[in-house]
């Protein structure tokens, strides 16, 4: 079966959508101003449109890079980003999930090595934030249980949960850049782990103490508690088990028990 | 078909900055617009707020993804979004564009123009048909603003709606600033334009604000910036429109450079009142 030839109005459209992302090509042909000539400016309108928008999307979801590396470099990166990786959706939520990867291969940022997990940090933030609503765990439906039962725990991770996990203060130097914290001088620089929640409206981020972080990672892959407490110890041998279940219990990280 | 039934009065393009300003006390709106693309997260506050809004205002959902003057499929999969989304919340309007803005699955986040022509119509026609069917109730499709035009196009504007009106049975949003700002483009009379405009049909006004620049010969150029109060030659328009068909819900948009709630409302409370005195010219009649 023979295809049959694209209708006229498609192949405008092709040429159009081809010309709209790319300010290179020239305009496309049949396009026309009453004022005639060639509609540069009028079509410079459409391209603008549609990268500063997206640009525009990528800084409001990504706040704290765009502090770090200041508003014009953020611009220049971001249309390169935009040129290199369209939206495949209309949600401009979800715009930009691999600019952390992104982030990690431009080398004209490569001074700034925490860059792409402070990305990461804020890609989590928004999941967070626009993530089913869920019930956090209630502590009070643990206070019956036995040792046993509590070593034998295993917790479903709430809808909101993130965790990320970094060799760099991403915390503290996201903390500094979004007003939630003085900037200053990071003495000492050491790696951090954030844990990302949103228990009800408010998405909360946590600096997690020595050896939470692989605590709460194994839970939240379904590791029994007295497993998980195992592999807080072993990253961290000052691991304080009851401050991490604590913190876990306050922050709304996960929303009830795992029944087997 | 559940037809679009907007309150004949003010509302205003929702902002979640102005929430707690207008959950503070009661507003002097009928209802609130949002754009459909951004509830359609799973949870979180911006469905708390949609919530509330929803339970003491009418809503009307204004999606600007569809993408219904594409000449390649609807997304089927953001059209059952869309479908949950007026489930959910049961909006008294769901509206679109006479605009397309994917093309082969990028997605260019802008209101694209396209050519008027018989296979253009067929096609939009085709694609209004599907929307009404899915979600079960009239959609309205607004008029767009635009900055160039096409050579091919053989009909004009006003008729290309006029007959998708007939076709299809949607309703539509007249956008008065859009009619202004491509009217300034194209060289036209915006009046000549509204006197096309098949008036009947209209559940929806929008009002905004535009800025302003030039084309390649230095002829005016205006844009559909949605950063400033309305616009005078914009309110002059819209009085004459509501003189002639009565109220009809208007909607303040500014989606740019957003200004305190009481600055949106104090627009609103103007169309408010021209609305009330179309209303009184009405009864008159």
């Amino acid at each position: 079966m023979r295809n049959s030839p694209p209708s006229a109005p498609l192949v405008t459209q092709v040429a159009f959508a081809a010309a709209v992302t790319d300010p290179d090509r020239a305009v496309p042909a049949g396009l026309a101003a009453w004022n005639g000539g060639v509609p540069e400016r009028r079509f410079a309108v459409y391209r603008n449109n549609v990268t500063v928008s997206l640009m525009e999307a990528l800084g409001a979801r990504y706040p704290a890079v765009r502090a770090i590396v200041g508003a014009d470099f953020f611009a220049a990166m971001a249309r390169l980003y935009v040129a290199a990786h369209p939206p495949r959706s209309p949600l401009m939520m979800v715009y930009g999930e691999d600019f952390a990867d992104f982030l990690a291969g431009f080398e004209p940022a490569e001074s700034l090595p925490y860059l792409p997990d402070i990305a990461r940090l804020e890609a989590a933030r928004s999941r967070a934030y626009h993530a089913a609503d869920a019930a956090p765990l209630d502590p009070a439906g643990l206070a019956g249980l036995s040792p046993e039962a509590i070593a034998a725990l295993r917790l479903a991770p709430h809808p909101a949960f993130a965790l990320i996990r970094s060799v760099h203060p991403v915390v503290t130097i996201w903390a500094m850049n979004e007003g939630e914290r003085e900037p200053g001088p990071i003495e000492p620089w050491e790696g951090e782990d954030a844990l990302v929640t949103r228990p009800h409206l408010d998405v909360a981020v946590h600096r997690l103490p020595p050896g939470a972080g692989a605590f709460i990672a194994a839970l939240a892959e379904g590791a029994p508690l007295r497993d998980a407490a195992g592999h807080g110890l072993a990253a961290a041998p000052e691991f304080d088990l009851s401050a991490a279940l604590a913190l876990v219990l306050a922050s709304g990280a996960f929303t009830g028990a795992i029944d087997d | 078909m559940i037809s679009s039934s907007l309150p004949r009065g003010p509302g205003v393009g929702f902002k979640p900055e102005h929430f707690a300003a207008i959950a503070a006390a009661p507003q002097p709106v009928g209802f609130f617009e949002v754009h459909a693309e951004n509830y359609m997260g799973a949870g979180g506050p911006p469905h708390a707020q949609l919530g509330r809004l929803r339970a003491d205002y009418a809503l009307s959902i204004h999606g600007v993804g569809l993408s219904i003057g594409s000449m390649q499929p609807l997304d089927r999969e953001h059209l059952s979004r869309l479908r949950a989304l007026c489930e959910r919340y049961q909006p008294e309007s769901f509206s679109e564009h006479l605009a397309w803005s994917s093309h082969d699955s990028v997605f260019l986040n802008d209101l694209l123009p396209l050519p008027y022509t018989p296979a253009t119509l067929h096609h939009v026609a085709g694609h209004i048909d599907l929307v009404q069917e899915t979600l079960g109730r009239q959609m309205l499709l607004e008029n767009p603003a635009t900055y160039l035009t096409f050579a091919q196009s053989t009909l004009e504007e006003t008729d290309f709606l006029a007959e998708l009106v007939r076709r299809t049975g949607c309703g539509l949003l007249l956008d008065i600033n859009n009619v202004f700002v491509a009217a300034t483009n194209h060289h036209l009379d915006a009046r000549a334009y509204l006197a096309r405009f098949p008036l009947t049909a209209v559940r929806e006004i929008h009002l905004s604000g535009h800025s302003e620049t030039v084309d390649d010969q230095g002829a005016p150029l205006l844009i559909d910036s949605h950063d400033t109060p309305v616009k005078d030659p914009v309110w002059a328009l819209y009085e004459e429109v509501i003189a002639r068909t009565g109220p009809i819900a208007t909607l303040i948009e500014w989606d740019n450079d957003v200004p305190e709630w009481p600055v949106l409302r104090a627009e609103a409370e103007a169309a408010g009142a021209l609305l009330a005195h179309a209303a009184r010219h009405e009864q008159a009649a």
